[in-house]
Formats: structure tokens, C-alpha cells, sequence
């Protein structure tokens, strides 16, 4: 019994919330794989990107619960979704139209590159503010769990209760039906296969006649589809502030090098490690192990090895390790 | 000839605007964005020896001004007996055991053969110093968190003159870039500033958590700023009156101005020492190595340059000079708030926006960038919504007017934006070239 409610309480705080948090994370570092895969340069701009996709989401759910318009049980955010990723793509088109494309002609150097992500990066965090203003926002109007802590315990007759958030399954949910879409893109459509061919070798590419344009303009698309979807997942399943997605930076760009830059199967990778680790080591674990040890060897203080203050140091420390010792990532990404 | 005078005239337009801001609207205005100007100016300087000198990607900016802050508070702060007493050496003790064991792990990991048996080694070790530590330093934190909560509740300081802290500071800074740098620097460009990234967000998560520390989001109030005055003694005192109404104004403004120019002049004095440090170090022939690595790093290597070396040395110096505008900012404010740096938007990228504008490479450069670009930041709060204002006169009142009136100062986002992205593109050089 005691095993049992062990394993729900691993489940409730660390199982679940690191799934779904890993989820995002890896939809986040897909969108950055990609970018360093095609556009060869570490976008630093991705994180407001998600936050204008997440802006533009709550503006339509605004919108659509203002006409009465929702989705019953799940959150009427998923509906404005792909309104999300249109304007978000115009946006990142726009973008590289005005912008990036200037560079890519001129063949500059990657960090030049970076740099001038970071002026855009201003200019997005700028209009998401302008947009939606910097409080924190919930905008998830769906049913709020699928299994209740209170219900599971009257039910099962356990001492812990497991509490299954909708949110939770719908990122889940919704990253694997993303994820299998991309790969089926990648590998399986004309399309889909020039743009591996131009991460591969972009001479030869070019040598066979694919247009690098074309591959440049699909890479936006998907990483607008990437951005918002990640976006509104992290939203739902916390809060929108455009600070806290601009902080998400660091564990996307950990996730995304972990798994080998420019790998998509690492990327997804990279953010359960990272999401994992995460979770793990801000967790206080005197929970568990409560049920596990007797009372005798039952250790003092929460056993919380770090403040959750200091997640960012899990995401840090996993990014320089990597880098440190396998600096192509655990997937041989691109990146010497 | 071009050359020599294109600096002068950025600079004297570039006052004349400041001066622009003194008549127009008022000179404590003026002077408050003056000396936000100098000091993020000095921070300019720093990033320009890291990013212009050597071409080390730096966005951690805002973690070693948080530290500069933190050096004044050790520093100058009164010596609190109490704590002494409740822990404070027992968490000395403790660090200097976390620092002996991963001091430790690093000699296994060079010292033994590579094998699993090292691998297990490091792990041991660092997870025990890791227990250790914690262990030792928990109980002593609590402790010293528990002494009188409500106004000190942290180790305090040495007591020392607040000019001396800025020496700390920039030791404090230097300290935290040296450990950064032999962990990081031998990473490619992007990768290093996503690790200075992590970086300055753990040492603001320590500031703005490590309550024994620094109160963290408690904040600190009352550090000393000698030699300037305070505003309230100035009132008070009878020449500073007759001075005011000499010149014509209420004692209230007239002492604002006066401490702001002090402060001003102290800031200018510390930034010309920098400046001139500066100069003459890029016109030696360290200056002249530091260019050729960042130009071809593997011809210079050829040379016999110790490469590595050369980093470590410039990512050290330049933090330790954005510890001393930390140090200058807290001095400025009497106040250290550990929260207000969890911007990096404003205590990271926005001076790096100053650098690139300047010219980076360029001391003067650099220093122009940053008076042009605090400028910018600090009016769009005050212009920002009357311009908007103005702007949306036609339209009617209403919740959609209301929100643009509210959230013009956000333009200044993407307004700084436009201006990094229109450098970049047209003058990617800056205003003042490198020679």
C-alpha cells in the first residue's frame, strides 16, 4: 500500500508535470533546431516568439468566448490556435523578409546573426507587451482536471491522491500529434526532404536545384506552428507573462544542445532530459520517501536538493556539462 | 581629419540634447538620465573589452552589475555583531568546504587516467561536498536569517568607506568571471553567451533568494555614498539655503540638483580613469594581440599567443569593470534591490544595443552609444505617452485608447530594436568605427 501511494505521489509531482513540462520544452527546442539547422544561427528571438503566438492566441480566445464560440471540456485556446500560427507565421516572415534575408545574401557570419536576433528579439518582446501588457494571464477556461485528487482517493482508497490536470493530457496530446507530423514533413514529402537535404549540405542542395528560398519560407512556417503550439501549451498548463517566456530561453537552448543542435530527434530528447532534471532536483522528495522509509530512518528538512528559485541552474549546468564533454550534443547535432 | 572630428561633433550634439532635456523639462530629470547614462556607460566599457577587444560573447551583464551591488553591500555595510554570532562563520566555513571539494573533483578529473573509475571519482565527490555543504551551511543560514528579520537578518558587512567597495565589487565580479571562464570560455561564440546567459540568471536567482545574503527581495537601504552629500543635510544646512535662494529655486529641487551633479561629477571622474585605462591598453601592444586573436584566432595561436590565456584575462577585466558600474549604481540609489536586475532586457541587452550603436572595438564609441541610448530608454517614460497621447487625438476615448496611452512605454522596446537592427544593417561599424 505504501508502495503504492509512493508511486501516485511520484506520479502527481514529478511524473506528470515533467512530461508535460518536457513536452513543451521539446516543441520549444524543435523550432530552435530547425532555425540553426536551416538558417545556421542561434535565434535568441525564440522565446518572445512563443510569447507573440501565446499573445495572439488569448486575443482570439478573447475573441471567440466574447461570441460564445468554445470547445465544451477543453480550452477554447486550442481553437485559436491555428489562428496563432497564421499570425505568427506573417510575423516571422515578415521578419525574415525585412531582416534575416539581407544577412543570408550577404553570407554573414553566424554570431553576426545572433546579434541581429536580439534586435528582433526587442522588437517582438516590445509589441507582445504593447499587445497584451506584462501582467500574468490564465486564459485556460477548459475543465480542469480529468482525475480529481479527491474523487481518485474516495475511489481507490489510497492516502495519496492523484490529480490529473487537462491540461497535462493536452499538451501530451498535442506534442505528439506535432511531432508526428514534423517527422512525417521531414521525411516523407518532397518538401519536407529538401529541407534535410539543405541542413545536410547546403552547396549540394543548391547544386540539385532546390530553391533555398523555398526551404527558407517553410522553415518559418513550421517554426510559427512550433512557437505558438509551445507557447499555448505552456500557457495552459501554467500562465502567460511575457517575462517568463522570454526566461524559457535557457532550458529550450539547453534542451536543443543537449540533444545535438540541429537534431529534431535530439531536440525532443533534450527536453524530457532537461525537463526531468528539472523537476527532480527541485523537488522535495520527504514526500516519497516518507512512504518508503520508516519513521527511524526518515531524514530531516524536505530533502529538496535545490530551491525551485534555482531550476535555471539544473538547465545551466546540464547545457555545460554537454558542452563541455560532448559538445555535438548526445545525438551528433551539427555543431563542432 | 573626418575621423578625429566626427567623435566631437556625436558628442557635443549629443550634450546639447542632454541640455535640450535640463531647459526644457527639468534639470533633475537631466541629471537623473545623466548619471543612469554614466553608469550603464561604464558597463558599455566592460562589454566592449569582452565583445570589441576579444570577441567574447557576454550576455550575462546584468548577473555581474548585480554583483558589483552585492560587493558594496559586504563592504560597507556595518558589522553586525549579532549574526557574527548566530552562523556567519560557520557558513564561511561551509563555502570554503563546497569550494575545497569541487576544487577536489577538478584535480581527480585531471590528475587521474581517464576511466569509469574517474568518472565515479568526480561524482562522489562533488555529490558528497555537495551534502556536506549543505549540512554545514543550512542550520548557520537559518540561524542568521532568524536574527531581528524584520530589518537586518542578514551577515552585514566590514564597515569599510563605500569608495573602497568599489574595489570589492569589481574583485567580486572578476572572482565570479574568472570560475565562469574556466568552466565556459572555451565554447564556440553562441554557445558561450547562452551559458553567460544561465549564468547571469543563477547569480540574480542567488541575489534574489539567499535572504542571509543580501535580504534578497527584502532589499538593503542606508548604504553610504561619501564623499556626496544627502539631500536632507543639505537642506538643513544654512549655506545650502542661502545658496538656494541665491539662485532662485525651493531648497527641495535646488538639493536634488546639487547631489545629482555631485554624483555626476564622481561618475564622469570614474569613468575618464576607465576610459583612459582603456585607451591605452588598446593602443599597447596587449591591445594590438588581444585584436589580432579576435581577427584569426589560429593565426595569432601560430604566433606562440596563449589564446586561452587571453580570454580568461579580457572576460575577467571587463567583468570586473561592469562590477564597478554595479557598484556605482547601488551607491546612486542607496538601495540594493536585488529584483530590479531580473531584467536582462534592460541590464544586459540594452547595453550591448549601446555597444554595437557606438561602435563596438571603440571605447568612445561605446560611451556615446550608451548616453544616446539611456537617453532614448529614460524619456520614452516620459515623452513615450504624450507622444502616443498626441498621436491618438482623433481617435475616441475608449478602452483602446486608454491601452495605447498605458503601454507607450513599452514602445521603447522595440524602438531600441529598430535602432540595433538599422545599425546592423546600414553603419554595422557604429556611429564611431573602430581605427
Amino acid at each position: 500500500m505504501d508502495i503504492l501511494n509512493a508511486l501516485v505521489a511520484l506520479l502527481n509531482y514529478v511524473i506528470i508535470p515533467a512530461t508535460s513540462y518536457g513536452s513543451q520544452l521539446a516543441l520549444g527546442a524543435l523550432g530552435v533546431t530547425l532555425i540553426y539547422g536551416i538558417l545556421r544561427f542561434s535565434n535568441f528571438a525564440h522565446g518572445d516568439t512563443m510569447a507573440f503566438g501565446t499573445a495572439i492566441a488569448i486575443l482570439f480566445t478573447w475573441l471567440f468566448q466574447s461570441m460564445g464560440i468554445g470547445l465544451g471540456p477543453l480550452p477554447t485556446a486550442l481553437l485559436a490556435l491555428p489562428f496563432a500560427i497564421a499570425v505568427t507565421a506573417a510575423l516571422l516572415l515578415l521578419t525574415d523578409r525585412a531582416v534575416y534575408r539581407f544577412y543570408r545574401k550577404k553570407k554573414a557570419v553566424p554570431v553576426i546573426l545572433v546579434i541581429v536576433s536580439m534586435g528582433v528579439m526587442f522588437i517582438m518582446n516590445g509589441l507582445t507587451r504593447f499587445i497584451i501588457g506584462t501582467q500574468d494571464r490564465n486564459f485556460d477556461d477548459g475543465r480542469r482536471f480529468i482525475i480529481n485528487a479527491l474523487e481518485f482517493r474516495k475511489a481507490t482508497g489510497l492516502h495519496e491522491g492523484l490529480a490529473l490536470r487537462t491540461s497535462s493530457l493536452i499538451t501530451v496530446v498535442t506534442a505528439v500529434i506535432v511531432v508526428a507530423l514534423l517527422f512525417w514533413f521531414l521525411n516523407r514529402t518532397r518538401t519536407g526532404k529538401s529541407m534535410r537535404a539543405f541542413s545536410d549540405n547546403e552547396d549540394l542542395a543548391l547544386l540539385s536545384g532546390i530553391n533555398p528560398e523555398r526551404v527558407v519560407t517553410v522553415t518559418w512556417i513550421i517554426v510559427a506552428a512550433l512557437a505558438a503550439t509551445a507557447g499555448v501549451l505552456y500557457g495552459l498548463d501554467k500562465s502567460f507573462s511575457p517575462f517568463t517566456y522570454f526566461q524559457l530561453l535557457l532550458p529550450i537552448f539547453a534542451s536543443a544542445v543537449v540533444g545535438g543542435l540541429g537534431n529534431p530527434l535530439g531536440a525532443i530528447a533534450g527536453g524530457f532530459i532537461v525537463a526531468f532534471s528539472e523537476v527532480g532536483f527541485t523537488y522535495a522528495w520527504r514526500k516519497v520517501l516518507s512512504y518508503l522509509l520508516p519513521m527511524s530512518l526518515m531524514p530531516h528538512g524536505l530533502v529538496q536538493p535545490l530551491g525551485t528559485d534555482y531550476k535555471f541552474a539544473v538547465s545551466f549546468v546540464i547545457l555545460v556539462i554537454v558542452l563541455l564533454f560532448r559538445p555535438t550534443g548526445l545525438f551528433r547535432g551539427k555543431s563542432a | 581629419m573626418t575621423s578625429t572630428l566626427r567623435p566631437i561633433l556625436l558628442f557635443a550634439a549629443v550634450s546639447a540634447v542632454y541640455l535640450i532635456v535640463g531647459f526644457a523639462q527639468s534639470w533633475p530629470l537631466c541629471l537623473t538620465i545623466l548619471n543612469d547614462g554614466l553608469i550603464v556607460a561604464v558597463m558599455a566599457l566592460g562589454v566592449n573589452l569582452q565583445w570589441g577587444y576579444a570577441g567574447l560573447f557576454n550576455i550575462g551583464v546584468a548577473g555581474f552589475f548585480g554583483l558589483g551591488g552585492l560587493g558594496v553591500v559586504l563592504i560597507s555595510m556595518p558589522i553586525d555583531g549579532a549574526t557574527w554570532a548566530a552562523g556567519t562563520p560557520r557558513i564561511l566555513f561551509a563555502f570554503a568546504v563546497g569550494a575545497a571539494a569541487i576544487y577536489a573533483a577538478v584535480k581527480a578529473h585531471r590528475n587521474m587516467a581517464p576511466s569509469f573509475l574517474r568518472h565515479l571519482t568526480v561524482v562522489i565527490v562533488l555529490i558528497a561536498g555537495f551534502f556536506l555543504f549543505r549540512f554545514l551551511a543550512d542550520p548557520a543560514i537559518e540561524a542568521v536569517e532568524a536574527v531581528t528579520p524584520a530589518s537586518t537578518g542578514n551577515i552585514g558587512g566590514l564597515g569599510l568607506p563605500v569608495l573602497l567597495s568599489w574595489l570589492a565589487a569589481g574583485a567580486l565580479a572578476a572572482g565570479a568571471a574568472w570560475a565562469v571562464a574556466k568552466t565556459a570560455l572555451g565554447l564556440r561564440s553562441d554557445y558561450l553567451a547562452i551559458a553567460t546567459l544561465g549564468i547571469g540568471q543563477i547569480i540574480i536567482a542567488i541575489l534574489m533568494n539567499e535572504d542571509w545574503l543580501d535580504r534578497g527581495v527584502k532589499n538593503i537601504i542606508g548604504i553610504g555614498r561619501w564623499p556626496v552629500p544627502r539631500e536632507v543635510s543639505l537642506q538643513q544646512a544654512p549655506w545650502f539655503n542661502s545658496f538656494a535662494h541665491y539662485m532662485g529655486t525651493d531648497v527641495r529641487t535646488a538639493s536634488t540638483v546639487f547631489v545629482g551633479a555631485c554624483f555626476a561629477v564622481l561618475f564622469v571622474a570614474v569613468l575618464l580613469i576607465l576610459l583612459t585605462l582603456a585607451e591605452l591598453s588598446l593602443n599597447s601592444p596587449w591591445g594590438r594581440m588581444m585584436r589580432a586573436i579576435r581577427d584569426n584566432e589560429h593565426a595569432a595561436e601560430a604566433m606562440g599567443k596563449d589564446v586561452k590565456r587571453r580570454h580568461l584575462q579580457i572576460f575577467v577585466l571587463g567583468s570586473a569593470v561592469i562590477g564597478i558600474a554595479g557598484a556605482l549604481y547601488v551607491m546612486l540609489h542607496g538601495l540594493m534591490a536585488p529584483q530590479s536586475y531580473n531584467d536582462p532586457l534592460r541590464y544586459t541587452f540594452l547595453i550591448w544595443a549601446m555597444v554595437i550603436l557606438g561602435g563596438s572595438g571603440n571605447n568612445w564609441g561605446a560611451v556615446l552609444g550608451a548616453l544616446i541610448i539611456m537617453l532614448l530608454w529614460d524619456e520614452a517614460e516620459s515623452v513615450g505617452p504624450a507622444i502616443l497621447g498626441f498621436i491618438t487625438e482623433p481617435m475616441a476615448a475608449g478602452a483602446l485608447k486608454q491601452h495605447l496611452i498605458d503601454s507607450a512605454v513599452q514602445m521603447r522596446l522595440p524602438l531600441v530594436g529598430l535602432v540595433l537592427l538599422l545599425v546592423l544593417r546600414f553603419s554595422p561599424r557604429g556611429l564611431i568605427p573602430e581605427k
